[in-house]
C-alpha cells in the first residue's frame, strides 16, 4: 500500500528509491571498473523501507549505520557525490577518504558513526539515547542494523540497557533474507540463529517489536510514524523487523547486476534474465512503489519517467564529481588520530 | 602544601567534576572494593541522575557510554578489575579509538574508562592484568597512569576535559599512599612526563604503582651513594618522550620499570625507542623489570617472584651501573 502522505511525498520517496537504486547500480560498475578495491554492500532491494522510515524523523534526530548504509545516508538527502567520493578513496569524500564504503558518517544529517561491525553499533545507539534523555532533548535515536547482528553479544545487551533505562532508542533491523539463498523457512529462518521470529529476541527484554513487509512502503511508513511518535512521548524502545527478498544481484559479496533498473520494468519484466526475474516481478520494491503509484493515480508513466530521468541525471553528475576528485595527500594518513583541545 | 592520601585526592576529583553536568559515572568501585569504597556513596547521594549502576555488561554499558560521548556527554565508565575491559574490548578498540579517524575528524567520544590493573595480591591471571600496553598499540586511545596523590586529581580532572576516549589506569595498592596536592583546581595536561627525583647516576623510568617502588628504592640507595633519577612518563598516549630521553642523555643508564608482561609492554616499548634515539648515550645496555611471559598466579610466592618488586628494581640498578 502507499503511505498516507501528500502526493508531493509519494513523488519524493519515489524520487529517492530510484537514486538509490542507480547509485547502486552504478557503483557496481565502478567497482567492477576497478574503481575500488575490496567486498562492499549495496541497498538494492531495501529502498521502500529506508526512504519511508527515515523520512519520519526530525532533523535532530540521530542514526548510526553498518556496511549497508548508502542507502541509508541517501534515504535522509545525503549528497551522492560526497558519497561516491568517500567509497573511491577520494579527499571530496564525507570523511575524506579515511572511511570508505563500511563508514560513511554524516554528522549534519545525524550519522555520527557507521561501524562494519554487524552489532558495533547496537550500544552507541543505546548510549545516543541515553544522551537524549539525560539532557532532556526532544531527540531519539535509530539503529540501523541487519538481521545478521542479533548474531553477536552486543545485541542482547544493549537491548536489555534500553529496556530498562527505558531510552528512546528505535531499532530497525533490516531482515533481507526472506526465502534467501541458505535459509530455512519455518521452524527457523537461517543455520546460524535459533531465536525465531527474531523478534523474540527484544521481546525477552521487554521491548515492544513487531514484524512488517519492507517492500511494502505504506506498512513501513505507518509502523514507523507510529513507533517514533511512542519514542518521542516517552514511551521507551521500540524493535521494528522489516522483511525483504534478497536482491538476486546480491547473494555473494560480489554483487552484480542481472538488468539495469529501468522503470518500464514494472508493466513488464520480460527483459529481465530469467534467473533473476521472479525477484523483479514480485518482489523488487521500487518496481512495487512505482505500480502503486500509477494504479492509485498518484502519477502517470510519463510523469514516473521523468523522475527516472532526473535520477540518473543527478547520479551520473555525481559520479563524475567523484570521479574528478582527488585523492588525498597521502601524509593525510597521519592527520586526525586525535581530536585537539 | 596540604597532604592527602591518594583515594582522598581521587575522591576529591570524582567530587569535582561532577560540577559539569555532562559528566555521568557508569559503575561504583572507582575506590575498589576496598574499604574506601563506601566514601563514593556520597557522591552518588548527591547526583543520583548522574551516577549509574549497570548490569554486568560491560561490552554493552562501554559502548553506550561511547554513544553518549558521540551525543555530548562526557561519561566516566568504572570498569573496576582492569581485565574486565577484554569483555568491552570490541567497543574500546574498534568504535571509540577508531571514531574520529574513520570519520574523517567529525565525531568525537570523549569517553573515560577507568581501570585497576597490576598485581593486586592473589588476584590470579583473571583480575591481575595490566592491558594498557595493549591499549597502547590502538591508535585513538589516550592513556594514563596516575602514581601520586597528586598525579590522579590532576589527571582524573584533565582526562574528563579530553575530547579523546581516554583509559584512565590505576592501581590499588596506590590508594593509601599520601603525598602534597595543590588547594583548589588542580589540572595536569597530558604529555607531560614528570621527573619524581633527581639523580645523576641511573634513570629509572616507572609507571603507575612502579613510581613509587622505585622512589622507595632510590631512598635505599641513595644511603650507599648511588643517585637514581626516577622518571614517570604519567601518560603513555600522549607520550612526553623528550622528557624521558634527556634524562637518559643525563645518566647514560636507564632501568625500565612497568607490570606489563615483558614481550611489547610499555618497557618494551621505551627500550625501543630509547635504542632508537638515544643509543649513542647509553653506557650500558637497558634493562627492563616487569612481569615476565606468563599468565599471573595465586599461590603468594608465585605471585611474588613475578612481582616488579623492590628488590627485583635494586637489582636491574645495580646491573647497569656495573
Amino acid at each position: 500500500m502507499l503511505p498516507k502522505v501528500p502526493r508531493e511525498k509519494l513523488v519524493e520517496f519515489c524520487r529517492r528509491m530510484l537514486l538509490i537504486r542507480h547509485f547502486e547500480e552504478s557503483l557496481i560498475g565502478l567497482h567492477d571498473q576497478g574503481r575500488f578495491e575490496g567486498h562492499y554492500h549495496v541497498y538494492i532491494g531495501q529502498e521502500a523501507t529506508g526512504v519511508p522510515a527515515l523520512s519520519c524523523l526530525g532533523q535532530k534526530d540521530i542514526l548510526f549505520t553498518t556496511h549497508r548504509n548508502h542507502g541509508h545516508l541517501l534515504a535522509r538527502g545525503a549528497d551522492p557525490g560526497k558519497l561516491f567520493a568517500e567509497i573511491l578513496g577520494r579527499k571530496d569524500g564525507y570523511n575524506q577518504g579515511k572511511g570508505g564504503t563500511f563508514h560513511v558518517a554524516a554528522a549534519e544529517l545525524g550519522f555520527l558513526h557507521t561501524s562494519g561491525i554487524v552489532a558495533g553499533i547496537i550500544p552507541l545507539a543505546v548510549g545516543a539515547a541515553y544522551a537524549a534523555k539525560a539532557k532532556k532533548r526532544d531527540q531519539i535515536t535509530v539503529c540501523l542494523i541487519g538481521d545478521g547482528a542479533l548474531e553477536e553479544g552486543a545485541a542482547p545487551e544493549s537491548f536489555n540497557l534500553a529496556s530498562l533505562w527505558k531510552l528512546p532508542v528505535l531499532f530497525l533491523c533490516e531482515n533481507n533474507g526472506k526465502y534467501g539463498p541458505g535459509r530455512a523457512t519455518g521452524a527457523a529462518q537461517s543455520a546460524t540463529m535459533a531465536v525465531y521470529p527474531l523478534t523474540d529476541l527484544p521481546v525477552a527484554y521487554k521491548i515492544p517489536a513487531r514484524q512488517i513487509d519492507g517492500t511494502d512502503a505504506g506498512a513501513v511508513h505507518a509502523a514507523f510514524s507510529e513507533a517514533v511518535a511512542k519514542i518521542r512521548r516517552g514511551e521507551g524502545p521500540r524493535f521494528i523487523e522489516t522483511q525483504t527478498v534478497r536482491w538476486p544481484g546480491g547473494e555473494t559479496n560480489w554483487p552484480a547486476v542481472p538488468v539495469p533498473t529501468d522503470v518500464s520494468l514494472a508493466w513488464d519484466a520480460s527483459a529481465v534474465p530469467e534467473r533473476a526475474r521472479e525477484w523483479y516481478r514480485s518482489s523488487d520494491p521500487v518496481l512495487i512503489f512505482i505500480r502503486e503509484l500509477v494504479e492509485k493515480g498518484q502519477a502517470t508513466k510519463t510523469e514516473i519517467a521523468e523522475i527516472d530521468k532526473g535520477a540518473r541525471q543527478t547520479i551520473e553528475q555525481a559520479a563524475r564529481f567523484a570521479l574528478e576528485s582527488l585523492f588525498p595527500e597521502p601524509k593525510e594518513a597521519l592527520k586526525d588520530v586525535f581530536a585537539q583541545r | 602544601m596540604r597532604e592527602l592520601a591518594y583515594y582522598e585526592a581521587k575522591l576529591e576529583a570524582l567530587s569535582e567534576i561532577m560540577a559539569d553536568d555532562r559528566v555521568h559515572l557508569m559503575g561504583g568501585s572507582f575506590l575498589s572494593l576496598s574499604p574506601r569504597r563506601t566514601l563514593f556513596r556520597k557522591i552518588k547521594e548527591r547526583y543520583p541522575d548522574r551516577v549509574a549502576d549497570p548490569p554486568i555488561s560491560e561490552l554493552g554499558y562501554c559502548g553506550l557510554a561511547i554513544g553518549a560521548a558521540m551525543a555530548g556527554l562526557r561519561p566516566v565508565v568504572d570498569l573496576s578489575t582492569g581485565s574486565f575491559i577484554y569483555e568491552a574490548w570490541p567497543q574500546v578498540v574498534n568504535e571509540a579509538a577508531n571514531a574520529f579517524y574513520m570519520s574523517g575528524g567529525q565525531t568525537r567520544a570523549p569517553v573515560v574508562f577507568h581501570i585497576l590493573h597490576g598485581i593486586r595480591g592473589q588476584g590470579a591471571a583473571q583480575h591481575s592484568h595490566s592491558p594498557q600496553a595493549m591499549l597502547w598499540n590502538c591508535p585513538g586511545l589516550e592513556i594514563v597512569l596516575p602514581s601520586s596523590p597528586k598525579d590522579v586529581k590532576g589527571l582524573l580532572k584533565s582526562a574528563v576535559e579530553s575530547p579523546n576516549p581516554t583509559i584512565f589506569v590505576d592501581h590499588v595498592q596506590l590508594f593509601e599512599i599520601r603525598g602534597p596536592v595543590p588547594e583548589g583546581d588542580l589540572v595536569i595536561p597530558f604529555g607531560q612526563a614528570e621527573v619524581k627525583r633527581q639523580g645523576k647516576d641511573v634513570t629509572v623510568i616507572a609507571t603507575s604503582l612502579e613510581v613509587q617502588r622505585s622512589l622507595n628504592v632510590a631512598g635505599q640507595l641513595a644511603r650507599e651513594g648511588i643517585e637514581v633519577e626516577v622518571a614517570d612518563p604519567r601518560t603513555v598516549a600522549p607520550l612526553d618522550f623528550a622528557t624521558l630521553l634527556a634524562s637518559v642523555e643525563k645518566t647514560g643508564r636507564v632501568v625500565i620499570v612497568d607490570q606489563c608482561h615483558k614481550s611489547c609492554g610499555i618497557a618494551a616499548e621505551l627500550a625501543a625507542r630509547i635504542a632508537e634515539e638515544g643509543f649513542d648515550k647509553l653506557k650500558a645496555p637497558i634493562r627492563r623489570v616487569t612481569a615476565p611471559d606468563v599468565p599471573i598466579p595465586f599461590s603468594p610466592p608465585l605471585e611474588e617472584f613475578v612481582t616488579p618488586t623492590e628488590p627485583r628494581i635494586i637489582e636491574a640498578i645495580r646491573s647497569v651501573l656495573r
